[in-house]
């Protein structure tokens, strides 16, 4: 409940950010929403001596489209995200996942950049990156570098973000004809993380399936691609959904805790998958 | 002037809002004096260990650190946490450990700092060298022989066995056509109140006055307890409740903080503050329920329920706080529920385990009578194949038996408990509602129809019911004071934290003044200001509270009239109170200013033979008896068989707490406790592991429901007034929480009946919904 002492400065670009994160290496945490940073601060499970807000970096918190990509700065709170007039049309998807986040005061500090960068494995925006295979800018005192989603997630807590660097956009192709996206998730009772979440992306040509694309969050270490439910259902029509979903839990070890064991949750995952996926389907036909 | 309005029986929004919504209330972490200190207890992480030794210096040594002590520091100068409740073994409590620690949040050592943070530096450099000890989480194996033993003194973990035979429930055992037995837990839960508990405590040392501003249910009865345990005398001891941001039974306790706070206050002569953090307060706040019962059932196959017979286990945790022990009582002699079964034994033993202590939690003791009462007419229901609503109707006891002695020995006051049945089953659309359930389970869905019928006890109630070692009884006290002005000061001895007696006792004392409800305050929670009062807990302050605020406005009606009475020249009997005015009830055009009679007693100018001076009255009332409310609610699930997850589509209360003096309020605590009682049923749930780790210390692991977790709730009531006091309340805190346990529960059930499965243990968590029906398929 009450953090180490640590000296806290304020910046307003990334590049002051950066300075401040190479002059005290280890020692500096960057500070975006808090809500993942300061409550781990509180437990004293993290005691960093320097904090580097870059609450004031005002352009990392802009959503913009730009040749048929839509641009999110690291800094857009999920409520932002949420309510994007840009996003609910082009990715409307990412829209509902953000919606689904917390409660809403979580979603009013909470960013996109945070959440990803902390990649808790119960965080909801991973499963949606992965499907909607989102690319993210890192940003260091070098210059910038791109890193797809199916590369970004690592480990638990741990993703391709180096010390010294931020992310500080994210950015998603639009959603185009023909595809459609669900984000399902089922909700932890207390935490409200996603004890299974799924994200379905879906492009069909005529009635089958063109390109497939599942991101899955909770039941592992880490959010992952269900590569061999997507390989079960290329070129298929919808009738192969049932079968292919019973392969969403393949190969992972699954998370269990005293609210769900890892047989239920990899249950979850592959109910989840095929409902992601039929609603998925009928969203395109819609 | 304006015709003063009736108060009771109108939907007056609560009065204390503006000032908590607008943050202007004062809770105790808004107590800032001069000087004030900081203190935080260090916790054990272990269920059970020996504690070799603890190293308090280099705490002490930290800049800005006061004082630094541990359990060793404080023998003989601070007695032991209180129990009142009569058990065989009663250890002996220390506010902090002594050699020994029996529970993980079990304090260890206090730091006082200049704040916080600084404090939490001393307490990450105190050390302490435990030597774990093996554990027993689970109260059945801790009566195992070779568990291990939490009090060597005792060589046993049995707390206390009580048993209530009854030689007529073998015969009836034996004459039924049927024997059902099954086994219940009520789990363990978590009050969870938002405003976690706090102490702050001031020493003056000049006048030797100690003033504890503490977050509690019960001003009067912790200030004598602490008054014990620091050895000081009660009239040197101010206790403060300001704003309590919920309790629900956890603050009807007398802590070690209250004490140790003090403590500390006293010996470093500054202020201190305490405020618990969460994972203390699910950590160390005593806990509620947590208990096994063994239930028998002799039952008929035209659904007659002859007899019942429970063997419980009740787990009491660590150590006894203030009722622990007696807790459990209720849930004995209440398991008839609202039935005429004839005859009931039971026998309950309490016992030791490495976890927190159980105590009062919102039903305390009576949400597990109903439960077990309404699993027994499902079980038989189901058991010969009957309609659940026509099993109840069969066993109910009739409108015409009141007042009703039960098997539990107690008398119920009134009741008419069809009523509300039929009420509930006409709201829902009952027939209607079966068949659309039967039409669902032809498409292969899942839907399920709860019934609870309950009876609870409440406004408890004659003095013999309380333990004879709490400092009080079952009455309550009440000051009404009309000031020179006019204006109306009640001073209660009830401390409402929520229930919103400053508006419900306003109304009362505006319409039987003939008053404006703005003319009225109402002070509690300080017992410097309101005479020696019991509290607020068990549904009780308007059903106790309110006849002893009737007793002293009718002390002051009556000396009114008297002072009218000479006057007008009237005889008092021939005036009452109308709109400011005292009048003759046949002629209203002769009257008195209500003002004129007022300035009458307050200057006395007219000396009046037999009437002393003041318009000021206080009043002890005891009740003769307590009081039953009742009601059924119904609930519509849908359970999606695949993910195990609970869907309400309906849900119905309709409660009976007899006169309602204020229908907001009434529905307002019908709706929380409803929601309190679908959190036992499908979320919340206190859990240790084998070892006694706490694995639901925080809120991000205990499932509070939130609002979406909920249904809508269709509200609805009928009004038997009770026989038991003048004004006819029976209490309304609890009994949203005890019909809604079981009625979520019956609902889930009954939703899966069709696949067999009769019993699952609550929480009903998906994992457990979905494991249920996966092994019912593969059967
Ligand atoms: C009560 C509660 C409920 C929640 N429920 C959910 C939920 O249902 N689903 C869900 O997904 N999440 C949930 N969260 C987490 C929430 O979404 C967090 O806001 C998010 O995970 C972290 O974002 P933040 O901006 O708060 O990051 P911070 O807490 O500020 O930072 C988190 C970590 O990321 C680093 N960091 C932050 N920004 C950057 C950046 N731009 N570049 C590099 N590193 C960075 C920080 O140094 C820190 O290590 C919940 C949180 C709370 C408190």
């Amino acid at each position: 409940m009450f953090p180490a002492s640590f000296e806290y400065h304020r910046v307003s670009s990334v590049k002051d950010a950066l300075a401040l994160l190479s002059q005290f290496g280890d020692e500096a945490k960057i500070l975006a929403g808090g809500h993942s940073l300061l409550p781990m601060m509180k437990l004293r499970l993290a005691q960093p001596a320097h904090l580097v807000d870059i609450g004031a970096v005002h352009e990392l918190a802009q959503i913009q489209e730009q040749g048929g990509r839509i641009l999110i700065g690291g800094l857009a709170t999920h409520h932002s995200v949420e309510t994007s007039s840009i996003v609910k049309a082009k990715l409307p998807i990412l829209a509902e996942c953000a919606a689904l986040i917390g409660d809403i005061q979580v979603r009013n500090r909470g960013t996109i950049g945070g959440s990803l960068a902390h990649a808790d494995p119960a965080a909801d925006y991973p499963a949606a990156a992965l499907a909607l295979e989102a690319e993210m800018t890192l940003e260091n005192p070098g210059g910038k570098r791109k890193v797809k989603a199916a590369d970004f997630f690592l480990d638990l807590l741990t993703t391709a973000v180096q010390a010294g660097e931020i992310l500080t956009q994210v950015s998603f192709a639009a959603l185009g004809a023909g595809t459609g996206g669900v984000y399902l998730k089922h909700r932890h009772p207390a935490s409200g993380f996603a004890t299974v979440g799924v994200a379905a992306v879906v492009t069909l040509k005529g009635t089958n399936f063109d390109k497939v694309r599942v991101g899955i969050t909770g039941l592992g270490a880490k959010a992952f691609r269900a590569s061999s439910v997507e390989k079960a259902l290329a070129g298929k029509a919808s009738d192969a959904i049932a079968a292919a979903a019973s392969h969403a839990a393949d190969g992972v070890d699954a998370t269990s805790d005293t609210y769900a064991s890892g047989e239920f949750r990899a249950e979850l995952a592959r109910v989840y998958t095929r409902r992601a996926l039929e609603q998925a389907v009928a969203r395109v036909k819609a | 002037m304006a015709v003063v309005p009736k108060f009771v029986g109108e939907r007056i929004k609560r009065r204390e809002d503006p000032r908590l919504i607008t943050g202007t209330g004062q809770y105790v972490d808004d107590v800032r004096l001069p000087g004030m200190l900081t203190a935080l207890v260090l916790r054990s992480p272990y269920a059970h260990a020996k504690i070799n030794s603890i190293k308090l210096d280099a705490a002490q040594k930290v800049p800005g650190v006061v004082a630094v002590l541990c359990g060793d520091d404080l023998k003989d100068k601070v007695g032991s946490v209180p129990c009142v409740a009569p058990a065989e073994h009663v250890p002996y409590h220390p506010v902090l450990a002594q050699g020994k620690v029996r529970f993980v949040g079990e304090g260890v050592a206090v730091a006082v700092a200049s704040d916080a943070y600084i404090a939490q530096d001393a307490l990450d450099q105190i050390e302490v060298d435990y030597d774990p000890l093996e554990a027993v989480t689970d109260p059945e194996q801790a009566l195992e022989a070779g568990a291990p033993i939490l009090h060597d003194e005792f060589k046993t973990n049995s707390v206390t066995l009580a048993s209530v035979p009854n030689p007529a429930v073998d015969e009836a055992m034996n004459k039924a056509d049927k024997v059902i037995r099954f086994r219940i837990h009520n789990q363990r839960l978590a009050p969870v109140p938002m405003e976690p508990r706090g102490v702050v405590a001031r020493w003056e040392p000049g006048y030797k006055q100690l003033t504890i501003w503490s977050s509690t249910q019960i001003p009067h009865l912790m200030r004598s307890q602490v008054a014990d345990m620091l050895k000081l005398g009660e009239n040197k001891i101010h206790v403060i409740a300001p704003e309590v941001g919920g309790g629900f039974g956890a603050k009807l306790n007398v802590y070690a903080e209250e004490a140790l706070i003090s403590h500390l206050a006293i010996t470093l002569k500054r202020p201190v503050k305490w405020i618990e953090r969460r994972r203390e307060n699910l950590s160390g706040t005593t806990h509620g329920r947590d208990q096994i019962v063994y239930l028998e059932i002799a039952a008929n196959k035209d659904g007659e329920v002859l007899a019942l017979k429970g063997r419980f286990i009740c787990d009491m945790g660590a150590y006894l706080q203030l009722l622990t022990p007696a807790i459990p009582g209720f849930s004995g002699l209440m398991m008839t529920g609202c039935y005429k079964i004839p005859a009931l034994a039971f026998d309950q033993q309490m016992v030791f385990t490495n976890k927190m202590a159980t105590d009062a939690y919102r039903g305390a003791g009576r949400p597990e009578a109903a439960f077990i009462a309404e699993r027994t007419m499902e079980a038989v229901a189901s058991e010969f194949n009957l309609d659940p609503a026509d099993v109840r109707r069969k066993n109910f006891i009739a409108k015409a038996s009141f007042p009703a002695p039960t098997a539990g020995g107690l008398v119920y006051d009134s009741g008419d408990y069809e009523l509300t049945l039929n009420k509930a089953l006409d709201q829902i659309d009952y027939n209607k509602t079966r068949a659309e359930q039967a039409a669902a389970a032809k498409e292969g869905r899942y839907i399920g129809i709860g019934i609870a019928s309950y009876v609870e006890i409440c406004g408890i109630g004659p003095s013999a019911l309380l333990p004879p070692k709490l400092k009080g009884g079952g009455w309550e006290s009440c000051t009404v004071r009309i000031e020179p002005d006019g204006k109306v000061t009640v001073l209660t001895g009830v401390s409402p934290h929520g229930q919103g007696q400053e508006t419900t006792f306003a109304q009362i004392v505006a319409d039987e003044l003939g008053i404006d409800i703005d003319d009225v305050t109402v002070v509690h929670g300080d017992t410097a200001l309101v005479p020696y009062g019991i509290g607020t807990f068990g549904s009780r302050g308007t059903t106790v509270g309110g006849p002893a605020l009737m007793m002293s406005v009718g002390k002051l009606q009556a000396k009114m009239k008297r002072i009218a009475s000479t006057m007008m020249e009237v005889p008092p009997e021939q005036l009452e109170f109308r709109n400011r005015t005292i009048a003759m009830a046949s002629d209203a055009s002769k009257s008195i200013a209500l003002q004129t009679v007022i300035e009458a007693a307050y200057g006395y100018k007219t000396v009046i033979e037999g009437v002393e001076p003041g318009l000021d009255a206080t009043s002890f009332y005891e009740p003769s008896a307590c009081t039953f409310p009742f009601g059924t609610h119904v609930a519509v699930v849908e359970v999606d068989s695949q993910t195990g997850q609970v869907k309400f589509l309906r849900y119905v209360a309709v409660d009976d707490c007899g006169k309602v003096i204020s229908p907001l309020l009434v529905e307002g605590q019908i709706q929380g406790g409803i929601a309190q009682g679908i959190a036992q049923a499908l979320y919340e749930e206190v859990k240790y592991d084998e070892g006694g780790q706490l694995l639901s210390a925080t809120l991000m692991d205990y499932a509070v429901p939130k609002a979406n977790m909920l249904p809508h709730y269709e509200l609805l009531s009928t009004v038997t007034p009770s026989p038991v006091n003048s004004l006819g309340v029976k209490g309304v805190g609890e009994a949203g929480t005890i019909g809604a346990t079981p009625c979520a529960y019956n609902a889930v059930l009954d939703a899966l009946k069709r696949l067999g499965i009769r019993d699952l243990d609550m929480p009903l968590k998906p994992e457990t919904i979905w494991r249920a029906i996966r092994d019912a398929k593969k059967a």
